[in-house]
């Protein structure tokens, strides 16, 4: 039955049903908005009637006139832009990379053996620890903010998509090996198909875990971005510069988020 | 007499593993003849799955060969056609994608074979649901799709590894006899393998029955039975049915601790 349908054929009792449903999740976006506003002028109100410094703490009318400051002097986007663009590049490499890995060590299992404690260190190394050694090798640019991005996320992405590999159906490789497929077909006919929601999860996680290894690149050697803006603010003492900064990358990494998310849900729509 | 399309001769194999060596089939001899149905039961664990492994080509016995129409089996047959536990229809494609996997896994996509495969759909009935999802059909449907899947490359031999187990016990009677009727009707070959004693002897006509493991024959019935219509649902009314039955029960030797 289409949605026209039902709404012509509703019922009281559902036509009831839906409004309460609809005026729960207004109530329920109102509290939320309420909830910040109030927050803010709280924080607002605390600085200016001087119950906290906000030389220390920052206040939110400061935080609004850096980001007019910012977006006046055209720097706003421009460190919005790199944040954004390494995050993206390094998200998408460390997934692409990690899937081919992962393939690999699926076509030889006795590669998979070998590296098996290797990719245990390297999983539970903490990433950014590689920093100065990336920024030696790299130089101190964009390049190694990157590559520090998709260090952080490879190796999970290659853990998470090969263990989704070998849990493809035994009898489903049978079947297709009774077909006389070759290890290639197989690949391309059910393991790769059936580990699509599989990758899309681990680009979920590398979304989140490359903001982490752009900021901390960023901390070490940039020259813009947003984490650059937050450190640069803390060494100036411009506590302002550091929220601001802090705010913006909650709400880009945020949107990138329910991007990806929207991206499944389309994919699981074309699926069905 | 005419020559056996399947010959299994003398087979024993033998899984190796740090634990130990485990033999799961030994000095197994069947023919399988052009036409027949038959059903394979034994207990759990006895070597059922490894001997059509063996016929499929897929494991190599330790000792022993298999001949299809008198050439000996060296890696998977063409002539095999194989039905898993479940359907394994691919989610992601649509009917018609699923059932021509195995000409488009072996390069035999052409006009021919395409109308062939729209022949089967459409004699089964499923034509029209050729571009539907795997989930949108029953249970009893999405096991027609698998047949028809391996009917497409047009195998000789038919091997169902307890195919039906998956399915609720309704589903499953309705499914045995479409199936049975489906093979019957196509003209091959089928053997089955099955837990389910009325099962193997409402679709067969040889029950071949398995010791423990290390599985050995203990013994072949030619199962007779007389009903009006040769369905499996309609032999299970058959006076012989219950003597079967008892028979094989015992032979099988389960006891329930
Ligand atoms: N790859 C393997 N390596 C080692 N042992 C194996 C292997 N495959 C099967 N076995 C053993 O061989 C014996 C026969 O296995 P098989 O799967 O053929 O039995 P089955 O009769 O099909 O059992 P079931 O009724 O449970 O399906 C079992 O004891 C099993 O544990
Ligand atoms: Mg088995």
């Amino acid at each position: 039955m289409s949605n026209r349908e039902q709404a012509i054929s509703l019922s009281p009792e559902q036509a009831a049903y839906l409004r309460k449903v609809r005026r729960r999740k207004i109530n329920i976006f109102l509290s939320q908005v309420l909830l910040l506003v109030t927050l803010l002028g709280i924080w607002e109100l605390a600085a200016i009637v001087g119950w906290i410094n906000p030389f220390i703490t920052s206040q939110p009318s400061g935080i609004l006139k850096t980001i007019v400051n910012l977006y006046n002097s055209g720097d706003l986007f421009l460190h919005i832009g790199v944040t954004v663009w390494e995050t993206i590049v390094g998200f998408t490499l460390g997934t692409i990379l990690g899937t081919i890995f992962a393939i690999i060590l699926w076509w030889s299992e006795p590669l998979a053996r070998v590296l098996d404690p290797y990719l245990v260190v390297l999983n539970s190394l903490p990433k950014v620890a590689l920093g100065p050694i990336i920024i030696v090798w790299m130089g101190s640019g964009v390049s190694a903010i990157i590559v520090m991005a998709l260090l952080v996320s490879v190796v999970v992405t290659i853990l998470g998509v090969y263990a989704g590999f070998s849990q493809v159906d035994p009898d489903r490789v049978k079947l297709l090996k009774t077909f006389g497929a070759s290890k290639g077909q197989i690949l391309q006919k059910a393991v790769l198909p059936g580990s699509v929601p599989t990758i899309i999860s681990a680009l979920k996680i590398n979304v989140g875990l490359s903001w982490v290894g752009v900021i901390v690149g960023e901390f070490l050697v940039s020259k813009a971005g947003l984490g650059y803006l937050a450190v640069y603010g803390g060494q100036v003492f411009r506590l302002n510069l550091v929220m601001t900064s802090v705010i913006i990358l909650g709400v880009a990494a945020a949107i990138m988020y329910l991007a990806v998310v929207l991206l499944e849900k389309l994919f699981i729509r074309w699926q069905q | 007499m005419a020559r056996p399309l399947v010959q299994v001769k003398d087979i024993v194999v033998k899984y190796h593993s740090p634990e130990g060596e485990t033999t799961a089939l030994e000095n197994i001899s069947l023919d399988v003849f052009q036409g027949q149905f038959i059903s394979i039961v034994g207990p759990s664990g006895c070597g059922k799955s490894t001997l059509l492994n063996v016929v499929a080509g897929l494991l190599e016995p330790t000792q022993g060969e298999v001949a299809i129409n008198g050439r000996p089996v060296e890696g998977v047959s063409a002539s095999v056609g194989y039905m898993p536990q479940t359907d394994q229809l691919f989610e992601w494609r649509s009917i018609w994608k699923n059932v021509i996997l195995g000409l488009e896994v072996q390069n035999k996509l052409t006009a021919e074979t395409r109308e062939s495969v729209r022949q089967l759909l459409e004699r089964y009935g499923l034509w029209e649901f050729r571009n539907a999802f795997p989930r949108q059909l029953s249970g009893g449907m999405r096991q027609r799709a698998a047949l028809i899947r391996t009917l497409a490359i047009k195998p000789e031999i038919l091997l169902l590894d307890e195919a039906f187990s998956a399915l609720d016990y309704q589903t499953r009677l309705v499914v045995s006899d479409e199936v049975k009727k489906i093979i019957s009707r196509e003209g091959k070959t089928a053997i089955l393998v099955t837990h389910d004693i009325s099962e193997a002897i409402s679709m067969a006509d040889h029950v071949v029955v398995l010791t423990r493991r290390p599985g050995t024959i203990k013994s072949i019935h030619k199962i007779v039975l007389t009903c009006q219509e040769h369905t499996p649902i309609k032999c299970r009314e058959a006076p012989e049915f219950r003597d079967y039955f008892n028979r094989i029960w015992k032979e099988l030797d389960i006891h329930v601790q």
